[in-house]
């Protein structure tokens, strides 16, 4: 009942928004109405799970076998707590984003918003392979508008690659893996311990661990991570909330849901040796390219590309502390990140700077955003008392525990990295002095409230690591 | 007392065009059709639950029984088509008066609604009857009413497209009834059923081997299997929109039933079948027709043609089951004839609105820039019908293409499963054209101009049975299913 209600919730929130086009403010509150029930929802989904209940809903059989079919357990429940949660937190930095710039179409924004949170939750509580690609799928196509927002050529042609890349790597490999699957497996049901275990092995199985791999290209492993950048003609809000939270969380998501559920964790590490190489060259190579990218959301944009990597390495090394990791490090970038746009939204929005080297002597005129920013960037690198350390910790220890020497080097390596990228933001912005014209003011106050609030969030995580951690560890 | 209904099914619309020609009134003939058209899908889904529930029927016409008389019959597969070609009928004739008026003259508008009434009589008599000879001769009637159909289009160019495809129909009817002469000499029956049965015995091959020639050829040119599709876009794009619609939905499905109906019911019993390469043909060509056709629909300017071509890439999929031969293919192969045919419908008919609110005949995808603003709805049921089309889960055209890609599993034909889902993505790149020009491109007025509610309302409800048979497939796939079963059966 509760599992249809997460759907429905942000469903009929997509038509209160869309009936209140006339009055922005009914609009608004429709939608920031529905992502509190929305949220509230799942947490009442929290304390079922935990007791070690699988609430589950067969809304029908579309095959003989394949029903579509939701069922939530702890990887699906910190899924859905992210998305329907920041759903709020965003929601009213949009507000204040949307009516700052006095974007078009805001309408439209917000059912598309609306729609996306929908499919991301249909893609945390799906109860089998089919019923994840539909709204794997559905988020794709309902956040292209999302993407185009602006309508011009550079928005065309951003949503072409996004569209191209997401469906080349989802029709071509994600759709025959499963067809595979269903065909050795005989289901596509998420099973404990794996479909496949025990039925493939060898070059097959890596075979088919590649088709997924890459088919779930939202998880943006090199070479398919191109969209991701591409994606960030849209509206910051919608780069904050759903690519570096609701899209690409659904991609790296997917990817340890099928680690999990798909081949098991004890499928077996051979074939699984190449993947933790992929992803960690993914790791540093996305690292040098932030690296050098002077346009502040292209830089963001290529650390969302590497800490993803981090999500599929550690999940590839199948050690039980490696896997909780993964699953830490879902909730731990998505704070982090989302803070990050959300500052960077917050500079274009009140001073019209797009590239980190206008930034100088900002952050003493908009103290809130940068500190905010401060805590996200200080998270990605994973310093305490930050989110990041507690999911790099157990990452690192993973790596120790598969005696993986080569994905510890490369956990080192790229946080030396991501302090190269992120800390000449903040000295910059601190310490250089103020060049040029421009306003000195704050973002509006729904943007900074709503960037505190994740920056707290991230904080709060350091302290209160044991809730995420007891969802990671009851998957293992 | 049900069997009755199988004649009926053919006798109501035969009888309603010379009732249209007689009375020569527009309004008349309007209200006959719908009328017909109504009446002939309760007939069909009449016939489909009725064979579903306990096997097929059949009817001797003037009680001669078969093999002497002709036999109607109805089993899983043709009740299927049935009620394929007749929904899809009354989906488009009630809500065509507009488009009809506005692009047919109105001393000719009767004409049209005849044609089109002696077009769904003979697509249903071709599903309907179990007599090749008989089938012959319902084939030229369908064919005759579309070429009439064709012609009445508003360019100039429609007379051309109605010629070419006069001739290539004439030479595939032709063909088609060579080699029923052929089968005739060989077993001395015309009823299909018995020539099954009789070639079984038949110890000289050459005959019923070149018979098998002719009807594939000439079969394959009405179904416009490549390389034989080229009568296609033109036809498409030139007719009159709605009688685009009817037949872009109905014509080559039927064609392929015809298809399925000699290899599966007629020839496959027999010991040729397996000595000829027929399967390795048959996915040859389906897999060229998928990728040039798809190829060809991304470069092309002329929306209706684009569509068009994407067709022939869509009937590529349909005969790629069919040469594939198993369960799970020829299950996506049938299924996909309602699926595409529905998907297929619901977009002509939105082009159809496009057409009568555009100031030219023709529209090409620069001409839909704006076109959400202009029109949201059509703009929106080109989308959905446009996803059914690329076959993104959730759709009609999903369930099909999973089918085939079992069916290619099956085979251990891996490359196969790569050709279909690379060709869905070319159909990305062609659908997603049509899309940005009506979202993203600015529009050049911009009043807003939404097609005549009629036809939007029965363009959205096959958009909408596209998403319908993306979740509830009880109907497509479990009808399909069965009529496979039903044709792998015979081979076993």
């Amino acid at each position: 009942m509760t599992l249809a209600l997460c759907l429905l919730i942000p469903a009929a929130g997509a038509l209160a928004i869309a009936a209140a086009h006339r009055r922005p403010n009914l609009r608004e509150a429709a939608s920031l109405i529905a992502a509190a029930a929305l949220f509230a929802a799942v947490v009442s989904l929290w304390w079922p799970v935990m007791a070690g209940e699988r609430p589950s809903l067969t809304l029908g059989e579309i095959l003989p076998g394949l029903a579509l079919r939701l069922e939530l357990e702890p990887l699906g429940l910190l899924f859905a707590l992210i998305a329907s949660g920041l759903w709020f937190v965003s929601g009213v930095y949009s507000i204040g984003y949307m009516r700052g710039n006095a974007e078009t179409h805001q309408t439209r924004f917000f059912v598309c918003f609306a729609l996306a949170i929908a499919s991301a939750v249909g893609v945390a509580l799906a109860g089998n392979l089919l019923t994840l690609y539909l709204f794997y799928e559905a988020l794709t196509f309902v956040t292209y508008p999302l993407v185009t927002h602006h309508g011009d050529e550079q928005a065309r042609r951003g949503g072409r690659t996004y569209l191209a890349l997401l469906l080349v790597s989802s029709m071509l490999f994600l759709l025959p893996a499963m067809a595979i699957t269903w065909w050795i497996g005989g289901t596509l049901d998420f099973t404990p311990g794996g479909i496949l275990a025990g039925k493939v092995s060898g070059g097959a199985a890596a075979g088919l661990l590649a088709l997924y791999a890459f088919g779930i290209g939202k998880a943006a492993l090199m070479p398919l991570h191109r969209w991701l950048p591409a994606a960030m003609v849209a509206p910051t809000p919608v780069s904050a909330l759903l690519h570096a939270v609701a899209v690409v969380k659904a991609g790296v998501f997917t990817v340890v849901k099928i680690v999990i559920y798909v081949f098991g964790p004890d499928f077996g590490t051979s074939a699984f040796a190449w993947l933790p190489w992929v992803a960690g060259f993914t790791i540093i190579a996305a690292s040098i390219v932030a690296l050098r990218a002077d346009n502040l959301k292209r830089r963001l944009a290529y650390s969302t590309v590497s800490q993803l990597s981090y999500v599929v390495m550690a999940a590839a090394l199948l050690a039980p502390l490696s896997l909780a990791g993964a699953v830490l490090h879902i909730a731990a970038h998505a704070f982090g990140k989302i803070t990050l746009f959300f500052a960077a939204g917050a500079v274009y929005t009140a001073a019209h700077k797009t590239e980190v080297s206008q930034l100088d002597g900002l952050g003493r005129r908009m103290p809130w955003t940068f500190a905010a920013f401060g805590v996200g960037a200080l998270s990605m690198i994973g310093l305490p008392p930050f989110a990041g350390f507690v999911s790099k910790w157990y990452m690192v220890a993973g790596a120790l525990q598969a005696q993986h020497w080569a994905a510890l080097g490369v956990i080192v390596a790229s946080t030396l990295l991501n302090a190269g990228y992120f800390l000449p933001i903040l000295y910059k912005a601190f310490f250089k002095p103020h060049s040029g014209p421009g306003s000195g003011k704050e973002a509006p106050w729904t943007m900074v409230a709503a960037m505190v609030t994740t920056a707290a969030l991230t904080v709060l995580m350091f302290f209160w690591a044991d809730l995420p951690l007891a969802l990671a560890r009851s998957l293992i | 007392m049900l069997e009755h209904l199988l004649a009926l099914q053919v006798v109501l619309p035969l009888m309603a065009a010379p009732l249209i020609v007689l009375v020569r009134n527009r309004d008349f003939a309007w209200l006959a059709t719908t009328a017909v058209s109504y009446v002939c899908l309760v007939i069909a889904i009449a016939l489909f639950s009725r064979v579903a529930e306990s096997g097929p029927l059949s009817y001797a016409l003037g009680s001669w029984p078969p093999p002497w008389g002709i036999e109607y019959r109805a089993d899983a597969l043709s009740a299927f088509v049935l009620v394929l070609v007749s929904l899809t009928a009354a989906f488009v004739a009630p809500y065509a008066q507009r488009s009809i008026a506005a692009e047919v003259a109105p001393d000719r508008q009767y004409l049209m609604y005849a044609m089109y009434c002696l077009c769904l009589a003979g697509l249903l008599g071709i599903t309907v009857t179990g007599d090749a000879f008989n089938l012959f001769v319902f084939l030229e009637i369908s064919s005759l009413s579309t070429y009439v159909l064709i012609a009445l289009g508003t360019r100039r160019k429609a007379l051309v497209a109605a010629y070419q495809y006069m001739l290539m129909g004439t030479v595939g009817a032709t063909l088609y009834v060579i080699g029923v002469g052929l089968l005739y000499l060989m077993t001395g029956t015309l009823n299909l059923a018995d020539m099954a049965e009789r070639l079984q015995a038949v110890d000289e091959l050459r005959p019923v081997l070149a018979a098998l020639a002719f009807i594939t050829v000439g079969i394959g040119l009405k179904l416009a299997l490549f390389p034989l599709h080229q009568w296609l876009p033109n036809a498409y794009a030139y007719a009159p929109s709605m009688a685009t619609a009817f037949i872009a939905a109905t014509a080559t499905k039927v064609s392929v039933y015809v298809l399925l109906r000699f290899y599966f019911t007629v020839f496959d019993p027999a010991p040729i079948f397996e000595r000829l390469p027929t399967r390795e043909v048959f996915i040859a060509l389906s897999v060229a027709a998928m990728v040039t056709a798809s190829l060809i629909a991304v470069f092309e300017q002329d929306v209706k043609r684009l569509f068009a071509y994407s067709s022939v890439a869509q009937i590529g999929y349909i005969t790629l089951g069919i040469g594939l031969e198993n369960q799970a293919s020829l299950t996506g192969s049938i299924t996909h004839l309602l699926n595409h045919g529905v998907t297929k419908g619901a977009i002509f008919v939105l082009l159809g609105g496009v057409v009568l609110r555009a100031a030219t005949p023709g529209v090409t995808v620069a001409g839909l820039a704006g076109l959400a603003r202009r029109m949201p709805l059509t703009a929106f049921g080109l989308v959905i019908a446009g996803l059914s089309l690329i076959g993104v889960p959730g759709t009609a055209g999903f369930v099909s293409k999973w089918y085939l890609i079992l069916g290619a599993i099956e085979r251990g034909l891996w490359w196969l499963v790569l050709v279909i889902v690379a060709t869905s993505l070319i159909a990305v790149a062609y659908v997603w054209r049509v899309v940005e020009a009506a979202y993203l491109r600015p529009s050049p007025d911009s009043g807003r101009r939404e097609a005549p509610a009629g036809m939007l309302v029965a363009a959205l409800a096959m958009a909408a049975l596209c998403v319908y048979f993306g979740f509830d497939t009880s109907f497509s796939v479990g009808g399909a299913a069965e009529a496979a079963e039903l044709l792998l059966r015979g081979t076993r």
